[in-house]
């Protein structure tokens, strides 16, 4: 059996700090790392290829010749294979634009039984990019997948949905979308690093990926980014001090004044 | 004068979601401005009488696909009918909720029509008669306007010369419209061809959550919890206080990873953005990420004991005090009045 999970190296962000006289985020110089949810995609595919016999995992990723670090800690991870699809016909790709590649490129390493993706990334925050892969391959789209079974033919998903959790089922191949919940990504062992150290990453290009330049990059994206403001996240606070009486009362009276 | 502008309404458990009569109030004003009809779509079985709420809240037509095949919501099966739909009747606008739902479906309906898709929009415009969609990215540090421009040239192999512009939109990010019983116009029922029907998934079970209060998404208040509840127990004042003012439960990621509350409950950059009219942060630092889940929030109070914290910047008023000491006077008081 053949696991595809797809990735996303974005900006770090535990080490995000904002300016505190701006209110803007400051980017520059900031690590990157793998995309955070995409983590426990990683984490479910070598968990599949830890209980099964047989079940080899690629890590994908498309982005600049760097992403090749984010297929690298899929490899340390447990994933047998990394591969970066970069090419600089991609530059501007929107989320149609991305899956379009990301598909194409899932046909040609594949065929795979599941493919696997994180529920959205930190920096872009669609989510959308995974149920548009699934629907370019025609393949069940599982999301909000927080648990997992296999038969022979087919899977079982737990979905979060809004008020609970939905249990359906699907046949092979299928792509799985998975939430947080789903489980907790391990940490890299130094064997693993070294694993991921060494590593042959795998490099594709247009070319090999076999899509028409007109489908992706800006060309290939129906939507275009017309501006690009930074607000203020900061308000206006009134503080008081729980030691000196009244506070309780004030909040009270702040609870009644914004009126719920 | 273009297609009309549509609304997807959304069915849980066999009623209408009120995300559907947010998504007319969004949609009210665009068909407005372009002197168009505003229309939505609503998918599922045993729909009777659902036109009405929505003539009420701003539809100016309904389409109804009412099968018993719709009874569970597949994302796919959705997206083949809105696909074979949106051929036929070429809507210029199609607007979702950014719910579970809308997030699987509207991808899976981008990539049938070749449609440019904007997920998470918070402000919906027209200018130059295209539709310009303004979203939060990276935390809500950014804000992007972002267009699908008129399709000048070229064959599109999915028939359709100028695909929908289509986005999500945060749910509670606006407030439906006061109804108007008065208010009614034209139902279409719409019988899709069954390949369009057919899903690949099979529903087996569902299973409620038992908590207190709605899913957090849906919630107007919010009381959430940090690491200065210091345990999963004192999350119990989280519940009551909830209670008491009709709220949720939520969390910042830190309380989740120590396992005091339910990832569904987690507001954040990798949990929920959350949008509520009141966000009562109780022992919670302000990490940038949780920030980012809860700057949509009308009002904003926050109880910390560090003078100092970032969740400070981030709140409309603040208690420097333990919220041990805090959260139960407040029961206290808020319980007193309720008498």
């Amino acid at each position: 059996m053949k696991v595809a999970v797809l990735i996303k190296q974005v900006p770090a962000t535990e080490n995000v700090k904002i300016d505190p006289k701006t209110g803007v985020m400051v980017r520059e110089g900031l690590a990157v790392e793998v995309n955070p949810l995409d983590l426990h995609a990683i984490e479910e595919a070598v968990r599949i290829k830890e209980r099964t016999p047989g079940v080899s995992v690629t890590a994908l990723t498309m982005g600049p010749p760097a992403a090749a670090k984010a297929a690298r800690y899929a490899v340390s991870m447990g994933c047998d294979a990394g591969v970066v699809i970069t090419d600089r016909a991609f530059a501007g790709s929107d989320t149609l634009a991305t899956a379009r590649v990301l598909a194409e490129a899932v046909k040609k390493l594949g065929p795979f039984d599941l493919i696997l993706a994180g529920e959205r990334a930190t920096d872009g925050e669609t989510g959308q990019v995974g149920p548009l892969v699934a629907a370019l391959l025609g393949v069940p789209p599982l999301t909000y997948v927080s648990g997992l079974e296999f038969g022979s033919a087919k899977v079982e998903a737990r979905r979060a949905v809004e008020g609970g959790h939905e249990r359906v089922s699907a046949p092979l191949p299928a792509l799985a979308v998975v939430v947080k919940e789903i489980n907790s990504p391990r940490l890299c062992t130094l064997s693993g690093k070294l694993r991921g150290k060494s590593a042959e990453i795998g490099v594709m290009s247009l070319a090999d990926v076999g899509l028409p330049a007109e489908k992706t990059g800006l060309t290939g994206s129906p939507t275009r980014v017309v501006n690009v403001s930074y607000p203020k996240v900061t308000r206006e606070c009134r503080k008081v001090s729980a030691d000196g009486g009244g506070a309780v009362e004030a909040m009270l009276g702040f609870i009644e004044e914004v009126g719920v | 004068m273009g297609g009309e502008v549509w609304t997807l309404a959304e069915m849980r458990a066999g009623t209408l979601h009120s995300v559907s009569l947010e998504l007319l109030a969004w949609g009210r004003g665009l068909a407005d401005t372009l002197g168009v009809p505003l229309a939505s779509v609503v998918l599922g079985s045993g729909l009777d009488g659902v036109e009405k709420p929505l003539f009420a809240g701003g539809a100016d037509k309904v389409y109804v696909v009412d099968t018993p095949s719709l009874l569970h919501y597949y994302s796919d099966a959705a997206a083949k009918v809105l696909a074979e739909m949106a051929r036929k009747f070429s809507p210029q606008i199609i607007i979702a909720s950014a719910t579970t739902q809308g997030r699987s479906t509207m991808p899976a309906l981008s990539a049938m029509l070749e449609a440019g898709l904007t997920a998470d929009c918070t402000g919906l415009s027209i200018r130059d008669g295209r539709l310009l969609q303004t979203r939060p990215a990276i935390g809500g540090n950014v804000m992007a306007d972002i267009m699908t421009p008129e399709r000048r040239s070229g064959s599109n192999p999915q028939g359709l010369t100028n695909p929908p512009q289509m986005c999500t939109v945060r749910p509670k990010s606006r407030r439906p419209l006061t109804p108007d019983a008065t208010r009614s116009g034209e139902v279409v029922r719409y019988k899709p061809q069954e390949n369009s029907l057919s899903s690949l998934i099979e529903f087996l079970s569902f299973e409620a959550e038992q908590r207190v209060g709605l899913p957090i998404q849906d919630a107007d208040v919010i009381v959430a919890g940090g690491k200065g509840m210091k345990g999963a127990k004192n999350f119990a004042l989280l519940d009551e206080l909830a209670q008491l003012l009709n709220g949720s439960v939520g969390a910042s990621r830190n309380a989740v990873d120590l396992g005091w509350a339910p990832y569904s409950a987690q507001v954040g950059l990798s949990g929920k953005s959350v949008t509520p009219r009141l966000y009562i942060a109780c022992g919670i630092s302000g990490a940038v990420q949780h920030l980012a889940g809860m700057s949509g929030a009308e009002k904003v109070i926050a109880v910390n004991t560090d003078p100092d914290a970032p969740i400070f910047g981030a709140a409309d008023f603040g208690v420097v005090g333990s919220v041990l000491d805090v959260l139960p006077q407040l029961i206290g008081a808020l319980r007193g009045k309720a008498k």
